[in-house]
């Protein structure tokens, strides 16, 4: 049957006859295939990206190639950061420091914040989720200040702190926080009356309740959260960091910027965000993991 | 006069919202002997499932009370364990510990950690579901998640144990099969049960006695119909059975009539 319509026309349409043979023939074709199947599948996945980047890099190279350029060629930024690129871990006076210091840095502010953030924000969570008078009574304030820009907490938690360490570290928490106790409360909420009903049958008491149905059951809720919050942390610890001082990669910035060292600026931005995708990523795996088996029966 | 097992007396619900209020149940009693399974049956939105929720005390009855044993029921508890319509399986959790969560904390004081776990395996026996106990509910079909859920509540050692449309959302094949089974666990077991349904042929074939719900709103108790059939009982045999053509017929007039009636009014 398929054969036929070919048969019929070959002199008129040697097209089609051209079409049936490519078909024919996929199964020899994957065999004698230099590359793995799983391979190509991987080069589908990294090469458009590599592509984009490249044909960015030269945009930018072109872009700024003029001597008068306010903002460096990415060539320029890759032979005036050289020394900083290979000497990651260098260790010198005071500021002067390596860059996976100045990060590690940062990273040990926003760890400690964050976990604060996550501990007391699923707590508050649970506690506005479980109960419609802490809900009445909390998220009102919740809401309006979870507005407040990150940054606008700096000069009162210096005051209150009189270090610069611990308010960044403050300033992160209060970053967090909200999407953790907001997406935590829903999570709550959302609990299906039948989880409810089978354990109130079985009779758990409030620990075993939150333990072995809240928690659980609003797992992909709070991971949501937590997910949100380390993003806004990252974002919070830079700008926080420029203010306060100190070994840190958003001072570093800072620094950069007060010595006209528009390179540097631009090689630490690129580690910001790729840290910031890593943490992100971190989280996201970590989610994956523990909610494999919450979604619905 | 010996004092039934199980009693419900004089149940009114009458759920308020706003200024308005809608009363469900009007004046419902029921007897029940240990033992008996007892099929509840009515049209939809008759307050059937009101009433198994007030006997599991997961409702508080408007007026009225349920005793068991003599004893007042005001709050949910294993002893009057449920199976949920749809099932209520913890999905973070594999079929083995769904049913040991309820046995972990049932018997936590009477049983040993080994006893826990032999009980837990000796309730999945009696569904067949031991070759399914280390997947997770999402990954068993829906006949098999049901008796999961029998599992677990008879794993409880329920004085009663309350089904609330247990077989509703499977397929005939399906429900055949598990209503044989509960009825296998029925013979073996003497639970007292308490089962809603809307399927005529359901009540009949499971039940010692079948009470029939007027429409709601403001539903009771219609009719009582005692079913005389011999246990155990072979759906195939049955079919042609004078006893159960007469009860199903019954039934089917019962539910017929009614909602005609509704019709008319």
């Amino acid at each position: 049957m398929i054969a036929s319509p070919v048969r019929m026309n070959p002199q008129k349409q040697p097209h089609t006859q051209a079409k049936v043979v490519t078909l024919s023939t996929p199964r020899s074709s994957v065999a004698r295939r230099p590359f793995p199947q799983w391979l190509s599948a991987l080069a589908g996945h990294i090469l458009p990206p590599l592509v984009t980047l490249a044909f960015l890099l030269v945009l930018w190279e072109v872009i700024c190639s003029s001597p008068t350029a306010s903002v460096p060629s990415p060539s320029r930024v890759v032979s005036e950061t050289w020394e900083l690129i290979v000497h990651p871990f260098y260790v010198g006076q005071g500021v002067d420091q390596g860059l996976f210091w100045h990060i590690l840095a940062s990273l040990k502010r926003v760890a400690l914040g964050y976990c604060l953030a996550a501990i007391a924000g699923i707590a508050l969570g649970a506690l506005v989720g479980q109960s419609d008078w802490a809900m009445r009574g909390l998220d009102p304030i919740f809401q309006v200040l979870r507005t407040v820009p990150p940054l606008a907490w700096l000069p009162l938690s210096l005051a209150a702190f009189k270090d610069g360490n611990p308010s960044a570290i403050f300033v992160i928490f209060i970053t967090a926080i909200w999407p953790i106790i907001i997406n935590t409360a829903v999570g709550i909420r959302n609990i299906p009356q039948d989880y409810r009903n089978v354990a109130r049958v079985l009779r758990l008491n409030q620990f075993e309740y939150f333990t072995k149905i809240m928690i659980p059951a609003a797992a992909p809720y709070i991971f949501t959260g937590l997910r949100i919050g380390i993003g806004l942390s990252w974002l919070a610890i830079v700008a926080a960091e420029m203010l306060i001082g100190g070994v840190g990669i958003g001072f570093f910035i800072w620094d950069a910027w007060n010595s006209s060292r528009m390179s540097d600026i631009i090689l630490a931005l690129i580690y910001v965000g790729m840290v910031g995708y890593l943490l992100d990523r971190a989280i996201a795996s970590i989610a994956k993991v523990v909610t494999r088996n919450t979604l619905s029966a | 006069m010996s004092k039934p097992y199980l009693s419900l007396e004089q149940i009114d619900m009458v759920f308020s919202r706003g200024g308005a209020s809608t009363q469900v149940l009007n004046q419902v009693s029921l007897d029940v002997d240990k033992g008996e399974f007892i099929s509840i049956i009515g049209h939809s939105g008759c307050g059937k499932s009101t009433l198994l929720n007030i006997v599991a005390g997961l409702t508080e009855a408007t007026r009225g009370v349920v005793l068991l044993e003599g004893v007042v029921v005001d709050a949910p508890g294993p002893d009057r364990a449920v199976v949920f319509q749809n099932h209520s399986l913890l999905p973070w959790l594999t079929v083995y510990e769904n049913v040991k969560l309820a046995v972990d904390k049932v018997f936590s004081g009477t049983k040993s950690r080994v006893e826990r776990h032999e009980w837990t395996m000796r309730n999945l026996e009696l569904v067949q579901m031991v070759h399914a106990k280390d997947k997770r509910p999402s990954e068993v079909s829906g006949g098999m998640k049901q008796r999961v859920g029998i599992a677990r509540a008879l794993a409880m050692e329920p004085k009663v144990l309350l089904l609330d449309e247990p077989f509703g959302a499977l397929d005939a094949l399906t429900r055949a099969h598990l209503q044989d089974q509960v009825m296998q666990i029925h013979a073996e077991l003497a639970n007292t049960v308490l089962m809603i349904t809307h399927d005529v042929d359901e009540a009949v074939l499971l039940s010692d006695r079948i009470v029939m719900m007027t429409n709601g709103p403001s539903a009771k108790i219609g009719e009582v119909l005692d079913v005389p059939l011999v246990r155990p009982r072979r759906r195939i045999e049955l079919a042609s059975d004078a006893t159960y053509i007469r009860c199903r017929s019954a039934v089917l007039k019962f539910l017929y009539e009614r909602h005609r009636l509704v019709e008319a009014a």
